[in-house]
């Protein structure tokens, strides 16, 4: 017996250790790991694509609801109410498993290439609902632009739309920047959505492994470890950003001076 | 009011926990799933029906306990039963080797075998090379899980968190085939309207490093005398022909296996 405890490789003492004395069995998470960092990729990719997508959706429409436009300001506000009223699961579960009992749906030119991958129903749901939010605090964002910045741009002589262009979405993207940086995380921790749907994002991976070795949280903790780095390094990137383009705002630094 | 109400309540919560251990007057709870059909399924009233729900009630009859029905997703079961939300899984679970070795299991009480569904006449085989590339759904958790990754390495795993959802999808044509409890796959899918079109792929999978040897109550390690008394009113239950009228109700054939 004291032989063999000899003759055991670190890696097995490793493996020992994990399975019987450690609370976390560390060693089957590292044998998967690589599963996880697909699944992160999946993350990232629903994530910054539908944030892409729903953000250039949300400028006009956030223009639009700001200026009261007649005929689309009543319909964008119904779909910002909806997208944002419900939760990101039920909407997800009505597109996936929703549109899919219907024959008309499931015959259309759209099932084959699009609405029968759960990946296409995530992307769309989940860029409609970013849109929805993105809309309705760019639209707080426009309508707090400080008149002076408006009186000037008129006294310049500015159309409406160069004024908009010019003066109105930079100062108000600036002003929207620290509430975007909390819809990314949000949209970031709603993407855990992806699992209920059959994709392998981080918490899809955390819970196949689960699933396949009968555990209660190794799965959960270590999709818990990467979605914490995760969002590190985007708060770090929005801090950095802000410092960039609000820096006009933060008191001077006296040390420099 | 309340207040002392809640109070009132703290106080039984800590008495009940400072008694520790279950007597015979205490309720018996019961884990089950509810997404399950004919073993568990729930009415659109919220109770719970199926095989599995009148063999836990004719159970807590025979230990002159009362039944407590905790309703539980399936792939937190064993962390659930773990955890002490439940004293006890009645869910159809396989009595396997890795699921042994967290936790405990009576006598089987039924047991039949595993089949690969797809629609009738898909054009490929219900083996690892018909399978390859192919779109395979299963019920995340399950045994099913752990026996499509090992004879169809090929296929494209497809996990769920229920199996009426891989029926949903495999109804939708979003899978081309899954596999499940072959009995739950004919109760649940193709006897019915939505499985028109659809049959079994191929004969009873045989793995049964995977699939274990039939469905057992699940218990806690340490409560052995829970499981053995468990166990013997299964063989009752088998013996004094309760079973046979409980097996008759909801199946055409005897589902205690071999």
């Amino acid at each position: 017996m004291a032989m063999a405890e000899q003759e055991r490789t670190f890696f097995e003492y490793l493996v020992y250790i994990s399975e019987n004395h450690s609370p976390l069995d560390f060693m089957l998470v590292a044998d998967h790991i690589d599963k996880f960092f697909f699944g992160a990729l999946l993350t990232l990719e629903i994530t910054i694509l539908s944030l892409l997508i729903g953000g250039v959706m949300a400028v006009p429409l956030a223009i639009a609801r700001a200026y009261r436009t007649p005929w689309f300001n009543g319909p964008i506000w119904g779909f910002t109410y909806f997208f944002r009223g419900t939760p990101l699961l039920v909407q997800t579960y009505l597109v996936y498993y929703g549109l899919a009992q219907f024959d008309v749906v499931r015959e259309s030119f759209l099932w084959g290439p699009i609405l029968s991958n759960a990946w296409w129903c995530a992307l769309i749901t989940f860029s409609l609902n970013t849109a929805g939010y993105t809309t309705e605090f760019l639209r707080g964002a426009i309508e707090n632009t400080p008149k002076g910045e408006i009186e000037a741009a008129r006294a310049c002589g500015m159309s409406q739309a160069r004024m908009i262009w010019r003066i109105v979405l930079p100062s108000a993207f600036r002003r929207a920047l620290p509430a975007y940086s909390n819809e990314v995380i949000f949209m970031l921790h709603s993407s855990v959505v992806l699992s209920t749907i059959t994709l392998q994002d981080i918490l899809g991976v955390g819970r196949w492994l689960n699933g396949r070795y009968y555990l209660a949280y190794e799965g959960f903790v270590t999709a818990m470890v990467f979605y914490m780095v995760l969002v590190f390094f985007i708060s770090t990137g929005f801090r950095l950003w802000e410092k960039r383009w609000l820096g006009h705002l933060r008191p001077r630094d006296t040390a420099d001076a | 009011m309340i207040k002392k109400k809640l109070t009132a309540l703290g106080l039984a919560g800590m008495l009940a926990l400072a008694s520790g251990i279950a007597t015979a007057g205490d309720p018996l709870r019961v884990g089950v799933e509810g997404a399950y059909p004919p073993f568990s399924w729930k009415e659109a009233d919220g109770s719970l029906k199926g095989f599995d729900i009148d063999f836990a009630m004719e159970v807590c009859k025979r230990l002159n306990r009362e039944c407590v029905l905790v309703e539980q997703e399936w792939d937190g079961m064993i962390p659930a039963l773990l955890a002490r939300k439940f004293d006890t899984i009645i869910a159809s679970m396989s009595i396997t080797e890795e699921r042994k070795k967290k936790i405990d299991f009576t006598i089987k009480y039924y047991n039949t075998p595993a089949k690969l569904v797809s629609k009738a006449n898909p054009g490929f085989e219900g083996t690892a090379d018909g399978l390859n590339g192919k779109r395979l759904g299963v019920q995340r958790a399950t045994t099913h899980q752990c026996s499509a990754e090992k004879l169809y390495p090929g296929a494209e795993l497809v996990l769920y968190g229920t199996q009426e959802e891989v029926w949903q999808d495999l109804a939708s044509g979003r899978l081309d085939a899954q596999l499940s409890d072959s009995l739950q796959a004919y109760e649940g899918f193709l006897a019915l309207d939505a499985g028109k079109g659809f049959d079994f792929l191929g004969d009873a999978i045989d793995d049964i490093e995977c699939q274990g040897v039939g469905a057992g109550f699940a218990v806690r390690k340490q409560d052995s005398a829970l499981r053995d008394a468990l166990s013997q009113i299964i063989l009752d239950i088998r013996a004094d022909g309760t079973y046979k009228a409980m097996n008759d109700a909801y199946f055409a054939v005897d589902i205690y296996g071999g």
